[in-house]
């Protein structure tokens, strides 16, 4: 397997961006959770390094950003595969069949909850809820929205994503 | 009752500023700017509007606090994390009808003297994201917030913060820290947020259907608003139907509609023609009610003494082919994961809940577990720093009380008898 090395920072259109960002608040802290999307969108996921360009744009202690990263959910800290599935198994959706859904995930894309499949194609995300009850069960595939979820509407969704 | 709230979204434009300004938009943000900021905290007192989130703490209240706070800037947060499992009733306004919550907000603005606003969005609805974005671009442009909105030297500044997928950022302190760029965790309080909130200044949170109402209270006053629904409660109220029904969605009704009226009349009934066994009225966290108690009126005064709460309005429906046991596991599934980890009662009891209920939900369960159950979140109850672990522990206690036949079922046939 070849190595990739890849060099860890922001360029300038970035900084400019954040920069940007802590305009809108009274101090540059609240700009953090808006950069660690930045960092996610930039990166892929949340690497040490990464979190640490994230400090040091913001001249936050690495401790701080780490421990605000670590709370939350939809911040990623292990690399993810090229999409990424967050299908949701509260109870609206459990009445209607999701938990069929993921099994049909494991069985048809080899992909596990927390886990990316072989081929990188697939990384699966157990949802807590993703505000669609009313048309469950549903998922996000990266940011886009798919609802009333069956396992042929999965087969011609996950076709458009490569 | 003709839609305020959900006016207009069935027009596929209803998020453009043209379409919304064609239906009568931002008229009412006009003669609010018409009239001093102390007559529209008035005009809401009068309407006696209720906070939609779940809590119902009276917002002219909650305005007077923060008014009377002689300390500025002060903070407009609108609690878009809607993310009570159930609830989608904020979604329609946050991605079809954009303009009426930046419209509520600019008059709360100017209410409340707050200069700045904020949209805490949840993570979870990147494209109502993308809607508001441009939803506040085009309201800039025309002048309806900004520096000098309608040119009379008012100035309202509105920005939206995505969330990232904490329930407990729902919670309002847990919203300013988060915002603040810090973990989700509730503060103490008091101090409350209406006079130390976000980077310690008053800050007023309201839910986005609570903001959205605002401009109907101008438009036809607080004396004629508070004529709609139940009187101790009043106005509109958006109801998110799911579950084992025909017609699951967002229904715009008068506070205080019952229960029965909701599922039946309104949602379509029960689908494949099963036997309804259960509803949670309220969004997860709210006691479940059999099938026998849905004849009660859904508003923040009629529920508790029903068993239950209104909380977020967010009708579970579920027909006698959902097991309960299976049910209570995966909302205490859900409160686990979700538990900030600022108090022991919430931390270790929704882990040692779900743990109980999971062995009796796959066939493992003991006899003394039922006990064990009520016992663990006895304990929880009213020893949590906030509502999450109050919630949880309310939802095993509620599904013991209606279904513990069928918990005893699990035990004493060691599988899920479903």
């Amino acid at each position: 397997m070849a190595v990739r090395f890849e060099l860890i920072m922001f360029n300038e259109t970035v900084i400019n961006e954040i920069n940007g960002i802590r305009k809108k608040y009274p101090d540059r802290r609240s700009a953090l959770l808006p950069s660690l999307y930045i960092a996610q969108r930039e990166f892929g996921w949340l690497s040490l390094k990464a979190m640490s360009c994230v400090a040091k744009a913001l001249n936050l202690p690495e401790a701080d950003v780490r421990g605000t990263a670590s709370f939350y959910s939809m911040f990623k800290h292990n690399p993810v595969g090229r999409n990424v599935i967050q299908l949701c198994t509260n109870v609206s959706c459990m009445i209607l069949g999701a938990e069929k859904l993921v099994d049909f995930l494991k069985s048809k894309y080899g992909v596990h909850p927390n886990g990316t499949s072989e081929d990188g194609r697939f990384s699966l995300v157990i949802m807590e809820c993703i505000g669609a009850c009313g048309t469950a069960p549903a998922m996000l595939v990266n940011t886009d929205f798919h609802d009333e979820l069956s396992e042929s509407r999965i087969e011609e969704i996950l076709e458009k994503y490569k | 009752m003709e839609n305020f709230l959900l006016k207009n979204i069935d027009n596929p434009n209803s998020a453009d500023i043209a379409e919304y300004e064609q239906a009568g938009g931002y008229k009412n943000l006009s003669k609010a700017l018409g009239i001093k900021p102390k007559d529209v905290l008035d005009e809401v007192k009068a309407s006696g509007l209720r906070g939609r989130g779940g809590a119902g703490f009276p917002t002219g209240m909650k305005w007077t606090f923060a008014t009377a706070d002689p300390k500025f800037p002060k903070y407009l947060m609108c609690n878009a994390d809607e993310g009570e499992p159930g609830t989608f009733k904020d979604r329609p306004i946050l991605e079809k009808n954009p303009h009426l919550l930046i419209e509520g907000m600019a008059i709360s603005g100017y209410a409340l003297g707050a200069e700045y606003g904020h949209i805490y969005l949840r993570g979870e609805y990147p494209e109502a994201g993308d809607i508001l974005n441009s939803a506040i671009n085009q309201a800039n442009e025309k002048n309806y917030l900004g520096e000098n909105i309608l040119g009379k030297g008012i100035k309202f500044k509105l920005s939206v913060h995505m969330g990232a997928g904490a329930y407990i950022c729902g919670e309002e302190t847990a919203l300013i820290e988060s915002i603040e760029g810090k973990k989700g965790q509730p503060r103490n309080k008091p101090p409350f947020p209406v006079n130390v909130g976000a980077w310690g200044m008053p800050t007023i949170v309201n839910n986005v259907e609570t903001l959205s109402n605002v401009p109907y209270i101008i438009e036809i006053g607080g004396e004629n608003y508070a004529k709609i629904g139940s009187s101790e409660c009043p106005g509109p109220k958006l109801f998110s139907v799911s579950g084992c029904v025909n017609k699951p969605g967002v229904y715009e009704l008068p506070m205080g509609t019952t229960l029965q009226d909701i599922i039946y009349n309104h949602a379509g009934g029960m689908r494949n023609g099963k036997k309804l066994k259960a509803v949670i009225p309220g969004g997860i966290s709210t006691p479940v009610l059999p099938a026998d108690a849905i004849d009660c009126a859904m508003d923040f005064v009629a529920m508790p003494k029903a068993g239950s709460m209104l909380g977020s309005g967010a009708v579970i429906v579920m027909d006698e082919d959902v097991c309960m046991v299976k049910v209570t596991y995966r909302a205490l599934k859900f409160f686990e994961h979700e538990s900030c980890g600022k108090c022991v009662p919430c931390r270790e009891g929704t882990d040692w809940l779900r743990k109980i209920l999971e062995r009796i939900e796959n066939g493992k369960g003991t006899q003394g577990d039922i006990e064990l159950l009520s016992d663990v979140a006895g304990i929880m109850s009213g020893k949590t720093f906030c509502p999450l672990g109050d919630g949880a522990a309310g939802v095993v206690m509620g599904m013991i009380k209606h279904f513990r036949s069928e918990f005893e079922e699990h035990i004493k046939e060691g599988k899920c008898t479903f």
